[in-house]
C-alpha cells in the first residue's frame, strides 16, 4: 500500500513536468520524480523494527561461529541504500546542469515561460 | 582479451579528465591525445571480435559484484561506437576550431564515449542505468555547446525528456529489484524464468519500453530529436544520430526484452508498432523540411523504425514459436541496419557540417551548385544518400533487402510493403538534398566557397569507403559469421543468456 504512495508521488512529479509552463517548475517536477524513485528503492530494503546491517559481536554465536537467525530476519537490506546514494549523486549532477541551462536560457530570452521560448519549429 | 574489457571504459574516462588540464595553449596536444584515444578504442574493439566472456570487477563473484559481459551483440555495438567516434573526433579536430573551449568539448565527447562503452558492456541493470546517465548528461551539455538561443532551447527540451526517461528507467530498476531480489541481469532472468512474470514485472517492462523508447526517439516519444540533433555541432550530431540513440535506446531495449524478460507476443507487437509508426511519421515529416540538418534528424527517427521493426518482428516470430530462420533473418536485418545507419547517418551529418562550415548556412533554399566547388563533400554525400535510400550496391540496400525478405518469408506482407514505401519516400527526400545543395545555380554569395580540408576530408572519405564496403559484412560468409551472426545468436537465444553468463564467469 505504501508503495503505491511512492507511485503517486512519481505521478505528481510527472504531471508537474508535463503540465507546468515555467522552466524552474518543470525542473522541480523532474526532481520529484527522481526522489520518488529513490524513496521507492529505500522502502524496498526497509523493514519495520529493522537493525543496521552491520554484524558485530552480539549477532554471532560465539560457540558455533554462526550468525544469529534474529539478525538475519531483522536486518535491513543495505543494497538499495548504496543504489540510492549513487542515484542521488547522479540526480545532483543532472539538477546542476538543468539549473545552469535555465539560467543561460533566461539570460538569452529573458523569460522562464516555455510558451514564449519557441524558436524551433517544424 | 577479456582482461582488457575495463579499458573500454577506463581509456575514455581517464582521457576525459586529463583533457581539460591542457587549457587554451595545449589545444593541439589535447586534440592529438583525444584522437589517439578514440583510435586505440577502434583497435581494441577489432581485437574483441570473436571473443566472449565475463569480466568480474574486483574478483567479486557474480551475483555479489559488478561484472562486464562481452558477447556478440556488445561486440557489434562496440565496433559501431568506436568507428563512428573515431571519425567524428577526426572531423572535430578542424571543425571545432571556431568554438571556444575546445578542450572542454573534447572532454565531454570522451565522457559520452565512456558512458556508451560501459552501457554496452555492463552486466547488471543498475550499472546500465549509471552509464546511461553518464552518456546522456554529456550529450545534454554537448547539444547546448554553442550557447545560442536555439542550442539552449533544444538542450533544455532534450534534457527534460531525457531526465523523464531516466526517472522511468530508475523506477523500473527498482521494481525489478523488488520483485526478483537481484540486479544482475543473468540472475534477474533466472528468477523470472523460475517464477514467471507477475504484475510488478510487467509494469517494470512497460516502464523500460517507455524509458528506452524515449531515449531511442521512437514515435510517439520523438519530440526532442528533431530539435536536439540539428542544434548540436556537426560531429556531435553524427555521434547522437549515429550511435547514441542506438546504444541508449535500441540496444538497451533489446537487452532487456530479449535477454532479461524473455520475448512475448504482446511485446513483439508493441515494438513493431513503434517501429512502423516511427518509419512512417519520421519519413513524411522529413520530406517537408528545408533545414538540411533537421531533414537528416527526421530521417534518423524513420531509420530507427527499421531497426525496431526488424528486432520486433524477430521477437514476435520467436514468441509465437514460428520458423526460427525467419526470426533470425529479421533480427539480422535489424542489427545490420543499425550498424549501417550508424555509418551513413554520421557521414551525412559530417557532410552537412562541412557544407555549413563552408557556406555558413544550412537552409536548402539558400544553397545550390556546390558540386563544382566542393567535389569531395558532394561525392561522399552522394554515397551516403544512396546508402540511406537503399540503392544497390551500398550498405543500406543490403539491410533493407534482408528485412523485406524476412517480412515476406514470415508472411507479413503489409510490413514489407511499408518498408518499401518508406524507402521510396527516403529516396525522394535525398534527391531533394542533392538537387538543392549540390546541383542547380551557384548563388552569387557562395562563389568563393572553399572545399573543406585535411582531417575533415579523411573522416568523410573513411566513412564513405565503409558505406561502399559494408555490404561485404553480409555477403562474405567469414565476415558474417564472425561479426553479425554472433550478435543475432545472442538475441535469438534469448533467456539462455543467463546460463551463458553464469557459466562463463
Amino acid at each position: 500500500m505504501l508503495y503505491s504512495l511512492c507511485f503517486l508521488l512519481f505521478m505528481v512529479g510527472l504531471y508537474c513536468a508535463v503540465v507546468k509552463k515555467n522552466m524552474v517548475k518543470i525542473v522541480i517536477g523532474i526532481m520529484i520524480m527522481e526522489y520518488a524513485a529513490n524513496l521507492f528503492l529505500i522502502m524496498l530494503g526497509y523493514r519495520l523494527g529493522g537493525v543496521a546491517p552491520i554484524i558485530d559481536r552480539d549477532h554471532v554465536d560465539l560457540e558455533t561461529g554462526q550468525i544469529a537467525a534474529s539478525f538475519v530476519s531483522s536486518c535491513v537490506d543495505p543494497l538499495p541504500q548504496a543504489l540510492v546514494l549513487t542515484s542521488i549523486v547522479i540526480g545532483l549532477g543532472s539538477l546542476a546542469l538543468m539549473i545552469s541551462l535555465c539560467v543561460r536560457v533566461y539570460g538569452k530570452y529573458g523569460t522562464f515561460d516555455i510558451t514564449e521560448i519557441r524558436r524551433l519549429k517544424g | 582479451m577479456i582482461k582488457a574489457l575495463p579499458a573500454f571504459v577506463a581509456i575514455p574516462l581517464i582521457t576525459a579528465f586529463v583533457l581539460p588540464l591542457f587549457g587554451k595553449k595545449g589545444k593541439g596536444a589535447a586534440t592529438v591525445l583525444a584522437n589517439v584515444a578514440t583510435i586505440s578504442l577502434v583497435v581494441l574493439a577489432v581485437l574483441c571480435i570473436g571473443h566472449r566472456g565475463v569480466y568480474l570487477l574486483g574478483k567479486w563473484s557474480i551475483p555479489l559484484g559488478i561484472n562486464l559481459v562481452l558477447d556478440g551483440l556488445s561486440c557489434l555495438l562496440l565496433l559501431a561506437i568506436s568507428v563512428v567516434s573515431a571519425a567524428a573526433m577526426l572531423f572535430s579536430a578542424r571543425y571545432m576550431e571556431r568554438y571556444t573551449a575546445k578542450s572542454k568539448y573534447l572532454s565531454l565527447f570522451m565522457l559520452m564515449v565512456a558512458g556508451m562503452n560501459g552501457l554496452v558492456l555492463s552486466g547488471d541493470i543498475f550499472n546500465l542505468f549509471v552509464f546511461l546517465e553518464i552518456a546522456s548528461l554529456a550529450s545534454y551539455a554537448l547539444v547546448g555547446f554553442g550557447c545560442e538561443h536555439e542550442e539552449l532551447e533544444a538542450s533544455f527540451k532534450y534534457m527534460v525528456l531525457g531526465s523523464i526517461a531516466s526517472a522511468f528507467i530508475l523506477f523500473g530498476v527498482a521494481m525489478v529489484y523488488g520483485n526478483t531480489g537481484s540486479l544482475n541481469m543473468a540472475y534477474i532472468s533466472k528468477a523470472i524464468q523460475s517464477s514467471g512474470m507477475n504484475n510488478g514485472l510487467a509494469f517494470a517492462l512497460s516502464l523500460f519500453i517507455a524509458g528506452f523508447g524515449l531515449k531511442a526517439a521512437l514515435v510517439p516519444f520523438h519530440a526532442w530529436l528533431p530539435d536536439a540533433h540539428p542544434s548540436a555541432p556537426a560531429p556531435i550530431s553524427a555521434m547522437l544520430s549515429g550511435v547514441l540513440i542506438k546504444t541508449l535506446g535500441v540496444y538497451a531495449l533489446c537487452r532487456t526484452v530479449f535477454n532479461v524478460f524473455g520475448v512475448s507476443v504482446a511485446v513483439g507487437w508493441v515494438v513493431i508498432a513503434l517501429g512502423v509508426l516511427s518509419m512512417l511519421v519520421g519519413v513524411f515529416l522529413a520530406v517537408g523540411q528545408w533545414d538540411l540538418k533537421r531533414l537528416l534528424a527526421y530521417h534518423s527517427i524513420s531509420q530507427m523504425g527499421y531497426v525496431a521493426l526488424g528486432v520486433g518482428l524477430g521477437a514476435l516470430i520467436l514468441a509465437r514459436g514460428g520458423e526460427a530462420k525467419w526470426a533470425r533473418l529479421a533480427i539480422l536485418g535489424g542489427l545490420f541496419h543499425l550498424v549501417n545507419h550508424a555509418v551513413f547517418k554520421s557521414l551525412l551529418f559530417l557532410t552537412s557540417g562541412s557544407v555549413e562550415m563552408a557556406t555558413g548556412t544550412r537552409q536548402l533554399k539558400q544553397l545550390g551548385g556546390l558540386a563544382t566547388v566542393m567535389p569531395i563533400t558532394r561525392a561522399t554525400c552522394a554515397v551516403a544518400s544512396a546508402s540511406i535510400a537503399g540503392v544497390p550496391p551500398f550498405n543500406g540496400f543490403w539491410s533493407k533487402l534482408v528485412l523485406v525478405i524476412a517480412a515476406v518469408g514470415a508472411g507479413f506482407y503489409g510490413l514489407a510493403a511499408v518498408t518499401l514505401l518508406v524507402s521510396l519516400v527516403t529516396l525522394i527526400s535525398f534527391l531533394k538534398i542533392q538537387r538543392y545543395v549540390f546541383l542547380g545555380e551557384l548563388p552569387e554569395n557562395l562563389r568563393h566557397t572553399q572545399e573543406s580540408k585535411g582531417p575533415m576530408l579523411v573522416a568523410m572519405g573513411f566513412l564513405a569507403c565503409l558505406c561502399v564496403l559494408m555490404g561485404l559484412l553480409l555477403l562474405v560468409p567469414a565476415l558474417r559469421q564472425s561479426i553479425l551472426e554472433p550478435a543475432v545468436d545472442v538475441l535469438t537465444e534469448g533467456v539462455k543468456y543467463s546460463a551463458a553468463v553464469i557459466k562463463g564467469s
